[in-house]
């Protein structure tokens, strides 16, 4: 088997300032499958799609933002192992028992240099998708909400994101897709980076604030979807920050906005595959604008300074 | 549905706002400018304002940009309130300088 180590990303917690009236929005307009809440009150969900119990969880908190975003990884020795390296990195780990998290095993925890809380975890209960494993037929019946095929990565933002680099590549098995070079032609402002064969599982932007998140990003399954989730958007009065567009980085379509906290999401397709003999495409700080937003080709203030 | 005017002070704008409108959606609306838009949901603190003057009605809003004490001195972000009388704001955001500098001088964006 090609792929092992790392999968792919897992779950996400959000923060949110009115659960209610975000368990409503997540499940109406996003269109996720709630999934129960635990003793805590924090509310679970996935996609339709998705086959592992739960995807996003969210926490009602007084500020938006993320608590922690999660990998997961082929086995539980593979977790073992990975944990046995981070700590040889000097990455201090914790274990989180496994039920904590509903439906989902024993986590390993551990902060990033950019101050991120990232866990990796090998068990979570396979709950099914809508079509199930026998004979399925396709999910295409209109259904309300956005419905996206899964939750698919994060953008972070903080400061030291070549420690980042080095610990995602160096210990996780991470590759390098797509780098954003400043003016000084050295420095990165920002990295994508993939654990499969994706365009990004995870990236990363340069920032004075640490713990930051700019999106959590939900995979669509064409371009025209995409334009229709921006129609479901207008219609629910949704905050759109930017597009229907493209980016110049990863290719993909996108748009991007805000959950009922303000948190950014971002409904995408496309893109491209990423396999870890290619060499990674590099961005010049005279192109970045083109690089984030192809049809507009400029930067834009918003986008890159409104995070939670 | 009532409209009631509102004052930027830092730019002297005004503009009609209903009551069922934040006063950032408000602006946004009749596409006029003073008051800097980030996340519009209460969230990232972009669009913080304080409020010289008027009531309204007051939304969840993040504990992260306003605290309890500027609370108590009208500190609040201008997309989670809605206007009952005529209201007189400050801008006092994060990206206050967009506004109140000129265009040219906001990027890059520093990180």
């Amino acid at each position: 088997m090609a792929m092992t180590g790392v999968l792919r990303p897992g779950h996400a917690q959000i923060r949110v300032l009115d659960l209610e009236e975000s368990v409503k929005w997540y499940t109406d307009v996003m269109g996720l499958m709630p999934m129960g809440r635990d003793a805590q009150g924090r509310a679970y969900f996935k996609t339709r799609s998705e086959r592992d119990h739960n995807s996003v969880v969210l926490r009602q908190a007084d500020e938006a933002g993320i608590d922690f975003f999660a990998f997961k990884v082929l086995d539980d020795a593979t977790l073992a192992d990975l944990e046995r390296k981070l700590q040889a990195h000097g990455v201090a780990t914790e274990r989180i028992p496994a039920g904590e998290l509903m439906e989902t095993g024993e986590r390993v925890r551990f902060k990033i240099p950019t101050g991120h809380t990232i866990e990796l975890y090998a068990q979570k209960t396979a709950a099914g998708s809508t079509t199930g494993c026998f004979d399925p037929e396709v999910d295409v019946i209109d259904g309300p909400g956005l419905r996206p095929i899964r939750m698919d990565h994060c953008l972070l933002y903080g400061g030291d994101i070549d420690g980042n680099v080095k610990l995602f590549t160096e210990v996780l098995g991470f590759s390098m897709v797509e780098r954003v070079k400043l003016e000084d032609g050295q420095t990165d402002l920002a990295v994508w980076l993939t654990c499969s064969a994706k365009a990004h599982d995870i990236a990363f932007v340069r920032h004075a604030e640490d713990g930051k998140l700019h999106h959590l990003s939900f995979q669509m399954p064409s371009w025209e979807s995409v334009l229709r989730a921006a129609d479901i958007m207008s219609i629910n009065r949704v905050s759109i920050d930017i597009g229907p567009t493209r980016h110049g980085i990863t290719q993909g379509t996108t748009i991007y906005f805000f959950d009922p906290s303000g948190n950014r999401l971002e409904t995408f397709c496309g893109g491209y595959d990423h396999y870890p003999d290619m060499q990674h495409i590099t961005w010049s700080w005279e192109h970045v604008g083109r690089g984030i937003f192809y049809h507009d080709r400029k930067l834009n203030d918003a986008f890159l300074s409104v995070v939670t | 549905m009532q409209k009631f005017d509102i004052c930027i002070e830092n730019t002297g704008e005004h503009y009609a706002c209903a009551d069922s409108r934040s006063v950032l959606e408000g602006m946004e609306a009749l596409g006029r400018k003073g008051i800097p838009v980030g996340c519009r949901q209460g969230g990232c603190g972009v669009c913080k304002v304080q409020v010289l003057e008027g009531r309204f009605v007051r939304r969840v809003m993040s504990r992260a940009h306003v605290s309890a004490e500027e609370e108590s001195e009208g500190c609040v972000l201008s997309c989670r309130i809605y206007p009952s009388s005529d209201l007189r704001v400050n801008v006092i955001g994060a990206m206050k300088k967009n506004v109140c500098r000129p265009a040219a001088a906001s990027l890059p964006p520093n990180p």
